[in-house]
């Protein structure tokens, strides 16, 4: 955001307007470029998913459309689903039926504005950036419980109520895992964490102590259940509830919900990179390149992309937990787990600077 | 299992349409919470009334009507009919003939197991293993269909002999195929039967033990998942099965009681490398002849009825005709292996959850089309 | 034991409620008084060297005169079967369910119902179980017309 406002001091009097409104329209500007940025994100992670998933099967996934590898496939698909019937049941609750979509969404879209892209390049640095990211992400809950039950239909009810389940339940162990990483900081700010990790891969949470690199997997499993993404996409298990809580959407609003999980993916992905792999600083140490020479945006993203392949590899490999054994994961595995982590990352924290 | 129901149960329907029961099932389904009170199935979504068409056609007649009932078994079906009308007759086939019949039925025999254990995994939630099944199940169909023409309804086993003979360099590529297939049987298995998720979805849910199967009327792969060592081809002899050499897999419970689901499926996993054995074999007791020789001008048997069961992938298929000496079947009346697998189905589904019925379901390996028939 | 024993043992227990037997046909069978199903079926399960636990098939089958219900079972323990049959009469055919003895058996017994229209009595759910609950005539009979209409709608 602050590179935005310097850029756009050179509009002819943009420096005679209040600071305040300087900072909003800048906010504003960003805000549109990130979601510009992760809409066309997802359209190649929905392409890449397809080719990831064909080539897993020993097929080929979409040749065709738009002549190389059919990357202009997920175009095609979301002008047909644009293009689509609005359809609302008739005794569906209207108005919670439309706003559901739209709060998983926003909740996914939101978290995206303080994922550091770069050194200069995020939204906004907030300095409770983490805390921010994991309250807003449990708002797709809502939204979630009122796709369900505004749908008038038991199959959505029972994919609501086991959404519902899995996402507070696993949010837990996911924010003590983060908080072991935020123990070793000391603060809560993304910039702050990514440049705690400056100087090289062995700076990295991952490989800094044991406790962070176990939390490390903790914290990607219980965002796997946070994502509802194979082995815990019971809330949209395909083969039991026909489609769960998104059964009686189609068209835009459909698109809503599909879109929403792959930002989520996004955002997930860039909260781990951030967080355990070192977010923009690149892996080569300092003694040996002082500056950096790859471009911070390139190294996060790619390792953004890493982080979402593997999950869609999981997805593709594995079948699917049973609501209890998801639950008895949680509460029984997870979180003890993840609680002796914090306590040990804690105690070097404190002990062994 | 004893279980408390509190308060109301609601009744659940999975409907004729829903991905995974295998055609069109209705399951009413009394639940609590997550937990299922009762599971009532309804059937008769498929009913193409083959017993009284059986009667209005001439008994060669009848074979494409048995094609149609197991559609993912076809051969052993129509082996099935074809074997009772022999027995009536009293007609001994050839050696071809036999070698050949025992071919065809345990390709097809491996044919549905693959279907069963890919869908099942697709059930489970594992997308993969499905597709990999399917991709060796069209070498297998393409064996067929260089053979008779069809990919799955094959109107193949004619009464007496088989409708034309294979073309040749078939037993090279059966053995190509057989050799390319038995490696990848354990890729499967390292994906889908040795996951731990898998393992875990499945071994301590719809547990069926061996006295209540028997007393059910369960045969095939269900049966033997709950540890009873009965295969048709090995108690009952036909087609020259006795010659051949060949393990009868049963469920070993190891990660469960015996007769879960996880016993069911592994043995249609065992029993997919005995058929690989017993193909091998049988492609070495090939000898040439003519495929047509005993297959009478017109069949008409004398009065009298027969009851012939063969081994077809699902269970025992069992067919009780009765003739009055004319052209036509007087009464063709068919024992369907699933029909009585599925009426186990409220036993095996008490106290389970949802995504365990579904779990049961794939287990039990069933077809409408043999169920409503 | 061969169908010959199996037919002798049964002569000897039960006399004259055994119609006829033919135990060399293809098809050994023995045709039973439908009013001793019960008491011979019994017997089969659980008598000594018999122990039919599996019953395999229970069917209808219409002739001109009679309508007949066949009961196939096997004894896994063995390896012996057998075959029963009985002879009811056309109008209002009526047996004992032999469901509490074979399990397979409700399943079977609702298809014969739904085909032939044979009721079993004793059974614990006789409904239809292939052609939908209102559907009117037994489609196996050899009298059967289809009818035209199904609910208002032409068939």
């Amino acid at each position: 955001m602050e590179s935005i406002r310097q850029l756009l001091q050179i509009v002819p009097r943009f420096g005679d307007l209040p600071q305040a409104f300087q900072v909003f329209l800048a906010l504003l500007i960003s805000c549109a470029v990130i979601l510009a940025v992760a809409l066309v994100c997802v359209l190649y992670l929905v392409w890449m998913e397809r080719k990831v998933s064909a080539h897993m099967q020993d097929r080929l996934g979409p040749m065709y459309v738009g002549g190389w590898h059919g990357w202009a496939q997920t175009i095609a698909d979301a002008l047909k689903l644009l293009l689509k019937e609005d359809i609302i049941p008739a005794q569906a609750d209207k108005i919670l039926y439309r706003i559901a979509p739209v709060l998983v969404f926003v909740a996914a879209f939101a978290a995206m504005v303080v994922l550091p892209f770069g050194e200069r390049s995020i939204v906004t640095d907030l300095n409770i950036g983490v805390l921010y990211v994991v309250a807003i992400t449990s708002l797709s809950v809502v939204g979630i419980i009122m796709a369900g039950w505004a749908s008038n239909n038991k199959y959505a009810l029972y994919g609501g109520m086991r959404g519902a389940a899995q996402i507070v339940s696993y949010e837990i162990p996911s924010a003590v895992a983060i908080m072991t990483v935020v123990i070793m900081v000391g603060s809560l700010s993304m910039q702050d964490i990514v440049r705690a990790q400056l100087g090289g891969i062995h700076r990295w949470f991952l490989f800094r102590n044991p406790f962070t690199f176990f939390a490390f997997f903790v914290y990607f499993i219980c965002s796997l259940a946070e994502v509802n993404r194979t082995p815990f996409d019971i809330p949209e298990a395909e083969s039991e509830l026909v489609a769960g809580y998104h059964t009686e959407y189609s068209g835009m609003r459909f698109a809503f919900f599909y879109l929403a999980e792959y930002v989520n993916m996004i955002v997930v992905a860039g909260v781990a990179a951030t967080l355990f792999l070192g977010g923009w600083s690149q892996a080569l140490p300092v003694s040996w390149v002082p500056n950096q020479l790859i471009p911070g945006p390139v190294m996060f993203t790619f390792k953004v992309l890493l982080l979402i392949f593997v999950q869609m590899w999981l997805r593709w490999a594995l079948p699917r937990l049973r609501v209890d054994q998801l639950m008895y994961v949680c509460w029984k595995v997870m979180l003890p787990f993840a609680l002796v982590l914090l306590l040990g990352s804690g105690f070097l924290a404190v002990y062994w600077k | 299992m004893e279980v408390e129901y509190s308060g109301d149960t609601m009744t659940l329907n999975m409907g004729p349409q829903h991905p995974s029961t295998h055609g069109v099932l209705r399951l009413e389904l009394k639940t609590d919470g997550e937990v299922v009170a009762d599971a009532k199935p309804h059937i008769g979504y498929l009913h193409r009334c083959f017993e009284k068409h059986a009667e209005n056609v001439e008994y060669p007649g009848v074979v494409p009507f048995t094609d149609r009932m197991d559609y993912c078994a076809a051969m052993n079906n129509e082996l099935g009919y074809v074997l009772a009308v022999e027995k009536l007759l009293g007609i001994k086939v050839n050696n071809r003939v036999r070698c050949l019949r025992v071919i065809m039925a345990e390709l097809n025999r491996i044919a549905s197991h693959l279907i069963a254990a890919g869908t099942y995994g697709n059930d489970i939630g594992s997308f993969t293993p499905f597709l990999h099944c399917f991709r060796d199940r069209e070498r297998i169909l393409d064996l067929f269909e260089e053979s008779c023409g069809a990919r799955l309804l094959y109107n193949y086993n004619w009464v007496g002999g088989l409708m034309c003979d294979v073309k040749p360099g078939f037993e090279d590529r059966v053995i190509e195929f057989v050799d390319y297939f038995e490696p990848l049987v354990a890729d499967l298995n390292r994906l889908l039967s040795h996951n731990y998720i898998f393992i875990k979805r499945t071994s301590n849910v719809g547990i069926l033990p061996p006295d209540v199967a028997v007393n059910y009327g369960v045969t095939g792969p269900n049966l033997r998942g709950s540890g009873v060592k009965f295969d048709v081809r090995r108690n009952e002899p036909y087609l020259g099965y006795e010659e051949f050499d060949f393990e009868i897999p049963v469920g070993k419970g190891e990660f469960g009681p015996v007769g879960s689901c996880y016993d069911r499926y592994m043995v249609r996993i065992w029993e997919v490398m005995e058929c690989c054995k017993i193909i091998r074999q049988a492609v070495k007791k090939l000898t040439p002849g003519d495929v047509q020789e005993t297959i009478p001008k017109r069949i008409k048997p004398p009065a009298g009825d027969v009851y012939m069961r063969s081994e077809c992938p699902r269970g025992e298929l069992g067919f009780y005709i009765v003739s009055d000496g004319s052209l036509k079947p007087y009464r063709v009346k068919v024992k369907s292996p699933c029909f009585t697998a599925l009426s186990a189905l409220p036993y095996m589904a008490r106290g389970a959850m949802i995504a365990d019925i579904i779990a049961i379901i794939g287990s039990i390996d069933i077809v409408l089309g043999e169920i409503d028939r | 034991m061969n169908p010959t024993e199996i037919a002798a043992l049964l002569k000897e227990k039960f006399d004259d409620r055994i119609v006829e037997s033919k135990p060399e046909a293809i098809c050994p069978a023995s045709v039973v008084d439908a009013a001793a199903i019960i008491d011979v079926c019994r017997f089969l399960r659980s008598g000594e060297g018999l122990d039919f636990d599996h019953l395999e098939l229970l069917g209808g089958a219409d002739y001109k005169d009679r309508i007949e219900v066949v009961y196939v079972m096997t004894s896994l323990r063995h390896g012996h079967r057998y075959t029963l049959k009985c002879r009811l009469p056309r109008e209002n055919p009526s047996i004992k369910s032999v469901e509490t003895i074979w399990a397979a058996a409700n399943w079977h017994e609702r298809e014969a119902f739904d085909m032939f229209g044979i009721t079993f009595e004793g059974h614990s759910d006789l409904r239809r179980i292939l052609c939908p609950d209102d559907w009117e005539g037994y489609p196996l009979r050899k009298d059967y017309k289809t009818p035209t209409r199904y609910r208002d709608m032409p068939v």
